[in-house]
């Protein structure tokens, strides 16, 4: 089945407040293997100039793909998920994602592409505080393989 | 962690330190559990197997991370990352002992920005193969 070019531009509902807690920032940057202490000492994030601790600088794709992975997973877009891998990754930060932050993520389906034997599908997902603060905006390009 | 990095010090082109990371088995179940992705293709080797890759595979977000942790330490705690960007252009095949795979990160600052910006151009191997390419970071630092 054929990814429907006619989701290009579709923007997604924003997910639910999720709130970023100290617990999942510090599990997140222990899974990595980053011994940062700013993402797990408060003092030290607070001397690096940040009210708490913040997270590193991929943990918003633990926001973005709830928000981005219910996009694509939408039944009349027809992307092949098993054959689905991550082609390319771009986050632009207002500032760290931080403890204590309440944010959404809302997804766009902005390009879907051929490229040779497969298709080429990019979201940009931007997180907002539930104040509407915009605070990242990642980009992932997923790419279905042709069999 | 490294010394705090300033702008005024950073020249255009310097090389910064290569450094290793390691992804084991254990690394990608923890990553696993820690992002919500359970793609069975970074923690079954059996199914792996059958979908033709040669064995587990770290997940692509893992191996940023690595290169994250790289550009991060190199900027030092008063910095902030602006934007930071890859492609993902082999997998990191993660083998089944008590090594698993290497992630070896190495970095220029490629271009000094405006705004006390600098952009670090990145490269990541794993296993003799180019891992990430069009990987770029922008740092601001003090």
């Amino acid at each position: 089945m054929a990814v429907n070019r006619d989701y290009v531009g579709r923007t997604f509902p924003a997910s639910p407040p999720y709130e970023v807690s100290r617990v999942k920032i510090a599990e997140f940057a222990a899974a990595i293997g980053d011994p940062n202490p700013v993402y797990v000492d408060k003092d030290a994030a607070q001397a690096a100039g940040h009210a708490d601790v913040i997270a590193p600088p991929t943990f918003p794709i633990v926001i973005s793909m709830a928000a981005s992975g219910s996009a694509v997973a939408d039944p009349g877009l027809g992307l092949n998920y098993a054959m689905v891998v991550h082609g390319e990754q771009y986050f632009e930060y207002e500032r760290p994602i931080m403890a204590g932050d309440v944010v959404t993520a809302q997804s766009t389906i902005t390009d879907i592409r051929d490229a040779g034997r497969n298709v080429m599908l990019t979201t940009s997902t931007q997180i907002r505080t539930t104040s509407g603060e915009l605070v990242c905006t990642a980009v992932s390009t997923l790419v279905e393989r042709g069999s | 962690m490294t010394d705090q990095v300033s702008y005024d010090d950073v020249e255009e082109g310097a090389e910064l330190p290569p450094a290793s990371y390691p992804a084991t088995r254990l690394s990608l179940v923890k990553y696993c559990g820690a992002s919500g992705d359970f793609n069975v293709i970074h923690w079954n080797e059996r199914i792996a197997k059958a979908v033709g890759l040669p064995d587990v595979i770290a997940h692509g977000m893992f191996t940023m991370a690595q290169a994250g942790r790289y550009v991060t330490d190199w900027a030092g705690p008063q910095s902030t990352v602006t934007e930071f960007g890859v492609r993902f252009s082999a997998m990191v095949v993660v083998p089944d002992d008590d090594t698993g795979a290497t992630i070896e990160v190495s970095g220029q600052v490629t271009e000094k920005l405006d705004g006390n910006r600098v952009a670090i151009t990145l490269t990541a191997r794993s296993n003799e193969a180019k891992v990430l390419t069009r990987a770029r970071a922008v740092v601001r630092l003090p």
